[in-house]
C-alpha cells in the first residue's frame, strides 16, 4: 500500500450513508428520491456457503452472481459529496455489508410497520459494528400508523436511537430522514470523544 | 466490452471468461488499498508524455472518468458499467503505471468533524 499517497492537497472529501431495511422497505424509493440514482455492480463469486472467494479466476465457477446495489451521489459542494449506498437485502449477500460500513457516517435503516421484524437483521448488524443508525419508518399507504415510541419499543432500540416517519417517495422527507441522520451520527461522534472511547 | 466478444463458451461461464480476460486473470487487489470511497484521480500530465496507446479501452475510460474532477472508487465503478472488482484490478494497473493518484478514505474516527457535518446538513436543507 506504500504506492497509495495522502496528500494533503487531495481534499475531496466523500461521505458514505448505508440504506438498508427489509425487501420492498424503500430502500431503492428513498436513494431514487434525494439523489440521482444508478445502479453499483460487483461480481461475486460466491461458494455453496454463500461466501465470496477472493481470486477472479476459475472458469469453472458457475456461483459468479452480479449483485447491484443502488447507488446515489449527492453533492453538498465541489469539494464534498454524499454518497448513499442501498445495502443488498438478501442474505447471502451479507458479507458484502463489512465493505460497505467500512468508514461509514451512518446508515438509515428503513422498516415498513406491517414487517417490521425485516429490519432486525440491519438493525443487529449495526448496534455491533457500532454505526450511528437511525430507523427510519415508511408509512406505506393502509398501513396502520405507529408513533415514533412505539416502534422504539417493538425494535428495542436503545433511546438514543432516533425513529423518524418518513415517504420514501418524497424528496423533501427523504432529506429530513438524510438531515436526522448526520445530526445523530454528530451527537454520537462527540459523546465518543468525550468519553474517550474508542472510535468505530 | 464488447458484444461481439465470441460466444463459444458456456453462458453461464461467460461473463467471468471475459472479465477473466479483460483483468488477464490477475487476483484482485486488496479492497482496502480501493476502499469504496478512496478518492482516485488522474495525474496531471504535459501534453503529449503519456503513452496511452499502452492502456487497454477500459483503463483508458477509467482513466477519463477520473481526469476531469476526482472520484471515488465506487463512483467509477458505477459510471463505467464495470462490476467493483473488475475496476479495482485496472486502477491497481493505472496506479502502477502511475497514471492516477489514490487518496485514502478519512478514517472514521477522524470523518464527523462538526465542521464538515454542519456543511453537509446545510447543503442537505438547500437541495
Ligand atoms: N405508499 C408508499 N409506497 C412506497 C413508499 N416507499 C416505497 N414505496 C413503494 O414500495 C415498493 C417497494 O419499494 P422499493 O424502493 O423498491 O423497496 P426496496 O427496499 O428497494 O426493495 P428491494 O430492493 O426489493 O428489497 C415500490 O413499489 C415503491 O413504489 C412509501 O413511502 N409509501
Ligand atoms: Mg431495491
Amino acid at each position: 500500500m506504500d504506492s497509495v499517497r495522502s496528500d494533503p492537497s487531495d481534499s475531496f472529501l466523500a461521505l458514505k450513508i448505508l440504506v438498508a431495511g427489509g425487501f420492498g422497505a424503500g430502500k431503492t424509493t428513498l436513494v431514487g428520491s434525494v439523489s440521482e440514482i444508478r445502479p453499483l455492480s460487483t461480481e461475486e463469486q460466491l461458494t455453496e456457503a454463500g461466501r465470496p472467494i477472493d481470486r477472479l479466476d476459475g472458469v469453472e465457477g458457475k456461483t459468479t452472481t452480479t449483485v447491484a446495489m443502488d447507488f446515489g451521489r449527492i453533492s453538498i459542494h465541489e469539494d464534498l459529496s454524499l454518497y448513499l449506498f442501498g445495502t443488498p437485502g438478501q442474505n447471502r449477500f451479507w458479507f458484502m455489508w463489512d465493505e460497505l460500513a467500512q468508514g461509514a457516517l451512518g446508515a438509515v435503516v428503513l422498516a415498513d410497520t406491517r414487517r417490521l421484524q425485516d429490519c432486525f437483521p440491519a438493525i443487529d448488524y449495526f448496534e455491533h459494528r457500532e454505526i450511528p443508525f437511525i430507523v427510519a419508518v415508511n408509512c406505506f399507504d393502509g398501513a396502520r400508523s405507529y408513533s415514533e415510541t412505539s416502534v422504539a419499543q417493538a425494535l428495542d432500540l436503545d433511546p438514543q436511537t432516533p425513529v423518524v416517519m418518513c415517504d420514501a417517495r418524497h424528496r423533501a422527507s427523504g432529506k429530513e430522514v438524510l438531515i436526522s441522520l448526520v445530526e445523530h451520527a454528530g451527537r454520537v461522534h462527540e459523546d465518543r470523544l468525550a468519553a474517550g472511547g474508542p472510535m468505530i | 466490452m464488447s458484444d461481439s466478444t465470441p460466444h463459444w463458451y458456456d453462458d453461464d461461464a461467460g461473463p467471468v471468461v471475459r472479465l477473466y480476460a479483460m483483468t488477464a486473470g490477475r487476483a484482485r487487489p486488496s479492497s482496502e488499498a480501493f476502499d469504496l470511497m478512496a478518492v482516485v484521480r488522474a495525474q496531471p500530465r504535459e501534453a503529449g508524455e503519456v503513452d496511452e496507446t499502452v492502456l487497454s479501452p477500459e483503463q483508458r475510460e477509467l482513466l477519463a472518468l477520473c481526469s476531469r474532477e476526482p472520484r471515488p472508487v465506487a463512483e467509477i465503478a458505477s459510471d463505467s458499467g464495470l462490476p467493483l472488482g473488475v475496476v479495482r484490478v485496472l486502477l491497481s494497473d493505472l496506479l502502477t503505471a502511475g497514471q492516477i493518484r489514490v487518496s485514502r478514505p478519512v478514517p472514521p474516527a477522524q470523518l464527523p468533524d462538526a465542521r464538515i457535518l454542519r456543511e453537509v446538513i446545510n447543503g442537505l436543507r438547500a437541495l
